[in-house]
């Protein structure tokens, strides 16, 4: 992004840059709690939230009244519960880790934010990702990174010194850790394909994004596919895989003894996970901004080609977003024993067979059909 | 059972059950006495039988007989027939005679029961929601056990008046009237004058007061108790409360020494009426009409509540002690009351020897009406007499008393329920002595008393009193006295305890009445608990031969030692 | 005897959940697609059957008589001893052949179970359970419905037997033809 040589103007420009993808994403995250109950309340036949209100915006005619009835306000209805609300700290808690916990939720997917590529734009003949950082090794930092979020829940498990978070807490770690191989290994076919001869680096997000151009990798590796998306699931903590908050057995998990901010910190954390997964699903097999498979874009590569990439890209993510929760209204939890069996026993053997098998054939595609 | 007991018991056939009743009874009441009903409006047992109202229809039969060799008629089983009669017979006109045989179950006299109700319902109007008898109601209750659930008349009822205004006292509605005739024989002949009577004939007959003559004799009240269903209502109690709300306590009528039985009808702590109670050997079935009236005093203005000393409320621990402080004064005298229970009395029996205080009571006297107000207007004179609370028939006045305290022999005195302006002494005597007042109402003379202390009335405490036939009857307490009112009881033994005299007197009947028992001679073998209802005669001794005020009145001959 | 109920035998395809899992996706997506079942209540009111028994309240008929005489039968059967009636004359001349009304009539909304039997009881159809069934307020003196609230939730009731009225014309007439 070399618009200028002055460094600091540089320097203020992604500032301000990272500043308007935090707050966008952020926005997203925060609207995703909405549409969860949206889309519950549908499902359900309701109408869902649609009575918060602003005195003086609400009287606007036709628009107040739809984003009244859309629930448009009812976040900032929320988040002014969380502010408000009286915030106790039990007695029986480590106070430092209790405290730290829910910042060390929120903080690694935040960062997992500016390596994800979001568009593309041209300058100089040269296209570029948009993103705030375009690392070489993107992919990698996003795995790395996005799981270091589990050290949230399992701090808060164990600073509420309360058996239920504690057994919360467990369960989250035993649950990272078995999906996590399945999902390292579901991704490097994708890596491999993305890494072809003749380019650098197959872990940048770009990279993989522009390798899908016609072809987007669920349809031709539809086992890695599968494979990532329920391992997804199950990093994310959504249902069917909420084995860590788990209410029925669990109470809540390691967010039992939270309350007012903190706990809205870690129900914040949750859904910004939820838009990165969608993201980064997006980008590694639906093919990113890229328009549909065996079509080229139909859109010019200038200014308004890039603002098509973005608002693609971000229809691609919100559909994700959707199937989220769709699915979570839909499918009831699986016992903590299915979970393991099917992270050990049919994830990880599915994604090494399948692994094998692209490794093998990719090298194969690029002898004879290019 | 003796000898002269089998010559006045009979012994009649009931429903197919040998039965032995004294002689003279009529068939109601055998039945009575059998445990059984045979319903009935116009029969009362303390009135003349009339036979109008046709309800208490049994069938009757005697052993048959040859009529010309005068043989015993016998039946294949070798029992004497019964020659049952075809037609029934009113069972409150027939009296028991040996052999009787009587059928109250059968159809015929079911069907009796049943036509007579239908006609009694014919014209009788659909007033039960606002009328006052429902709940107490004859032909309420015997409409639901031997009538129709419907009515087969489809012409308009007889319209007659209602709700007239026949006396001070009473409303009479016509058309409720089923023409039983009990208030007409009442007035005929208990208070021996007429007032009411019949007017027109047939289904227009109509209970009426001579025109200008209104009902206004003082027992005119026990025509409406005495009626089957709402005809005859009192003012007094008219649409105040139904009667199934009211919880009847057994009392005794504080109006005079005759001690008429009553009930207590409460609800909530709130006296809603007075009835009197069935006693053969004192008030029959009645009481006079002022009696009834008495419950307003206990709910009226002027109710001595909280303890004053020197006029300021006080609680009633302290106000106690500040009695007994006075009564350590070595001149102290007590004027106590024939309206205190005899187990009052005997306590302040007890506080007097105990201070070494005298005695002093009041006689009040009125007019008797030789029916059920004696001359006595005090309920218990004779328990004051028996505890030994005084040993003469004490005078009108305290002149007697006057004359010590002028003398400067009494410096506290103690008063009990009395109006002492009133008994003749003066603004000076009172002024004079440290006067401890014990009553139910603020007295006129409450400026010149150091401690006023609130005592509940008849309805509020449980107790008993001796009546003009040395006749101890209980009363128990229908009513919570106000708050903050201790019972007289309580006070008594408080103070006996506060002056040193016998600490742990029990403030309760029972073990009052172990004393009693044991240190009058009158109450040997009595206790509170096993006194029945009707009360028991004790034995006066040498004070029968006082010189009481009351002369004859029913159940009542002043000689009678 | 334990009693050993055997699992079903899966095909391959049942085993990777995922036909049960489109399934329940289908039928989740029909739901979004229906009408909503919901009320939204303070502007959309439900409509109550016929027989809703709701707040009791006190009517009167179609000529303005309060039906109440205060027999207090409905007192009497009140099961959580919500009503609490004065009973007393009627003041109003025009309908003194009625003789009885309530003084004072009050229903502690707080301690009615809304079952009805005073309804039931009440031998003159004065007292009604109607439709009234939002009671809210600040202050629990103001659920202790008195005489006048009662009235003005139950309003008219019109009355096809006109008992009394019918009463007083005979009485009436009975009047007319002595004189």
């Amino acid at each position: 992004m070399l618009l200028t040589d002055n460094m600091w103007l540089q320097l203020l420009l992604d500032l301000v840059f990272a500043g308007v993808v935090l707050g966008v994403i952020m926005g997203i995250a925060g609207y995703t709690v909405l549409a969860e109950r949206k889309v519950a309340s549908w499902i359900q036949e309701r109408p869902g939230p649609n009575r918060a209100s602003i005195p003086f915006i609400v009287a606007i005619p036709v628009i107040g009244r739809f984003l009244q009835r859309i629930g448009f306000f009812q976040l900032i209805a929320d988040g002014a519960k969380f502010l408000f609300k009286e915030e106790p700290t039990p007695r029986h808690t480590h106070r430092f880790y209790y405290v730290l916990a829910p910042m060390l939720a929120l903080i690694p997917p935040v960062i997992v934010i500016s390596v994800l590529p979001f568009g593309v734009w041209w300058y100089e003949g040269q296209v570029r990702p948009l993103a705030i950082a375009n690392v070489d090794i993107g992919l990698l930092l996003v795995l790395a990174i996005g799981s270091l979020g589990l050290y949230g829940s399992v701090l808060g498990g164990w600073a509420s010194n309360n058996k239920f978070s504690y057994m919360g807490a467990i369960r989250a770690g035993a649950q990272l850790i078995s999906y996590e191989l399945a999902m390292g290994l579901a991704v490097l076919p994708v890596v491999i394909w993305a890494a072809m001869p003749g380019t650098t680096g197959g872990l940048n997000m770009m990279s993989i994004v522009e390798s899908q151009g016609t072809l987007w990798n669920v349809i031709w590796q539809p086992v890695a596919a599968l494979v990532f998306l329920v391992a997804l699931f199950a990093e994310t903590g959504r249902l069917p895989f909420d084995m860590v908050e788990s209410e029925t057995d669990l109470v809540s998990g390691p967010s039992t003894e939270y309350g007012a901010f903190k706990f809205g910190l870690f129900y914040f954390a949750e859904y910004i996970n939820l838009v990165i997964g969608s993201a980064l699903f997006t980008l590694l097999f639906l093919g990113g901004w890229n328009f549909l498979p065996f079509v080229p874009a139909p859109w010019p590569e200038n200014f308004f080609g890039s603002v098509c990439t973005v608002v693609w890209f971000t229809l691609k993510t919100f559909g994700m977003i959707f199937f989220f929760l769709w699915m979570r209204w839909t499918l009831p939890r699986f016992r903590y024993d299915q979970v393991m069996r099917i992270g050990w026993g049919m994830l990880v053997p599915l994604a090494v067979v399948n692994l094998i098998a692209y490794a093998l054939i990719i090298p194969l595609v690029d002898k004879f059909l290019k | 059972m003796s000898e002269t007991d089998k010559a006045t018991q009979v012994t009649i056939n009931y429903d197919g059950q040998d039965v032995s009743v004294p002689a003279g009874y009529n068939l109601v009441q055998a039945a009575q006495l059998l445990g059984k009903e045979i319903p009935h409006y116009c029969y009362h047992e303390k009135l003349s039988v009339s036979g109008n109202c046709r309800m208490c229809m049994v069938q009757i039969g005697t052993p048959m007989r040859d009529r010309a060799t005068g043989e015993p008629v016998m039946d294949e089983n070798g029992k004497q027939k019964i020659g049952w009669s075809p037609k029934p017979a009113i069972g409150c006109a027939t009296t028991v005679s040996p052999g009787l045989h009587v059928r109250t179950d059968n159809d015929l006299v079911k069907g009796c029961r049943n036509g007579v109700t239908e006609f009694l319902l014919a014209n009788h109007p659909l007033d039960c929601p606002i009328c006052d008898k429902a709940g107490e109601c004859r032909l309420q209750e015997y409409s639901s056990q031997y009538g129709r659930d419907y009515s087969r008349f489809v012409e308009h009822k007889v319209v007659k008046p209602k709700h007239v205004d026949i006396g001070p006292r009473i409303i009479l509605d016509d058309e409720r009237c089923i023409l039983c005739s009990r208030c007409i024989r009442f007035c005929d002949e208990v208070i021996k004058e007429s007032f009411l009577g019949f007017t027109e004939r047939g289904s227009h007959a109509t209970l009426s007061i001579h025109p200008g003559k209104p009902f206004d004799h003082n027992y005119s009240l026990n025509t409406v108790d005495i009626c089957p269903v709402g005809a005859l209502t009192s003012k007094d109690f008219r649409f105040q409360m139904r009667v199934w709300f009211l919880k009847p306590v057994n009392s005794i009528c504080t109006e005079s020494s005759a001690g008429v039985n009553t009930k207590v009808w409460s609800r909530e702590g709130r006296v809603y009426r007075i009835t009197p109670r069935r006693n053969d050997a004192v008030n029959d079935s009645w009481m006079s009409d002022s009696g009834r009236m008495l419950y307003k005093k206990c709910e009226g203005s002027g109710r001595l509540v909280e303890p004053q000393v020197g006029g300021h409320h006080m609680g009633s621990e302290e106000t106690l002690s500040r009695i007994a402080v006075l009564l350590k004064n070595e001149k102290a005298a007590i004027v106590a009351s024939a309206f205190s229970s005899v187990e009052e009395q005997f306590l302040l029996k007890r506080l007097a020897g105990a201070i070494h205080a005298g005695v002093h009571m009041i006689s009040h006297t009125q007019k008797g009406d030789g029916l059920l107000i004696s001359e006595d207007a005090t309920p218990n004179l004779r328990g004051a007499l028996l505890t030994g609370l005084i040993s003469r028939i004490p005078s009108d006045n305290l002149r007697a008393l006057g004359d010590k305290i002028d003398a400067g022999e009494v410096e506290t005195l103690v008063c009990v329920r009395e109006d002492l302006v009133q008994a003749g002494l003066s603004q000076a005597q009172l002024d004079k002595v440290n006067l401890v007042y014990l009553g139910t109402h603020t007295p006129s003379f409450a400026q010149s008393a150091n401690v006023l202390m609130g005592v509940p009335t008849v309805f509020e405490r449980a107790g008993s009193f001796v009546n003009c036939q040395w006749r101890i009857q209980k009363f128990a307490q229908a009513v919570p006295p106000p708050r903050g009112v201790l019972s007289e009881l309580t006070i008594l033994a408080k103070l006996l305890d506060l002056v040193g005299a016998c600490p742990g007197v029990a403030a309760t009947l029972s073990p009052a009445w172990q004393q009693l028992s044991k240190e009058v001679p009158a109450f040997a073998g009595l206790s509170y608990d096993s006194l029945p209802d009707e009360g028991a005669l004790v034995d006066g001794g040498s004070l029968k031969s006082l010189p009481f005020v009351e002369t004859a009145h029913l159940h009542y001959t002043p000689n009678a030692k | 005897m334990a009693k050993i109920v055997e699992r079903p035998k899966l095909t391959l395809a049942e085993k990777t959940y995922l036909p049960q899992i489109i399934g329940g996706l289908k039928i989740t997506f029909k739901r979004m697609l229906r009408p909503w079942v919901t009320l939204e209540y303070p502007e959309q009111r439900p409509q109550l059957p016929e027989n809703y028994r709701g707040a009791p309240t006190l009517v009167c008929d179609q000529n303005g008589r309060e039906k109440c005489v205060s027999c207090q039968m409905c007192e009497f059967v009140c099961p959580p001893k919500a009503i609490r009636i004065t009973p007393g004359k009627i003041q109003n001349p025009a309908q003194a052949h009625v003789e009885k009304a309530p003084q004072a009539f009050e229903i502690n909304m707080l301690r009615c179970i809304y079952c009805g039997l005073c309804q039931e009881v009440c031998p003159e159809e004065a007292i009604v359970l109607q439709k009234v069934f939002s009671l809210n307020s600040r202050t629990r003196a103001a659920l202790v419905h008195d005489k006048r609230r009662l009235y003005e939730l139950g309003g008219t009731l019109p009355d096809n037997i006109l008992k009394w009225d019918k009463k007083l014309e005979q009485a009436k007439a009975a009047e007319h033809s002595t004189h």
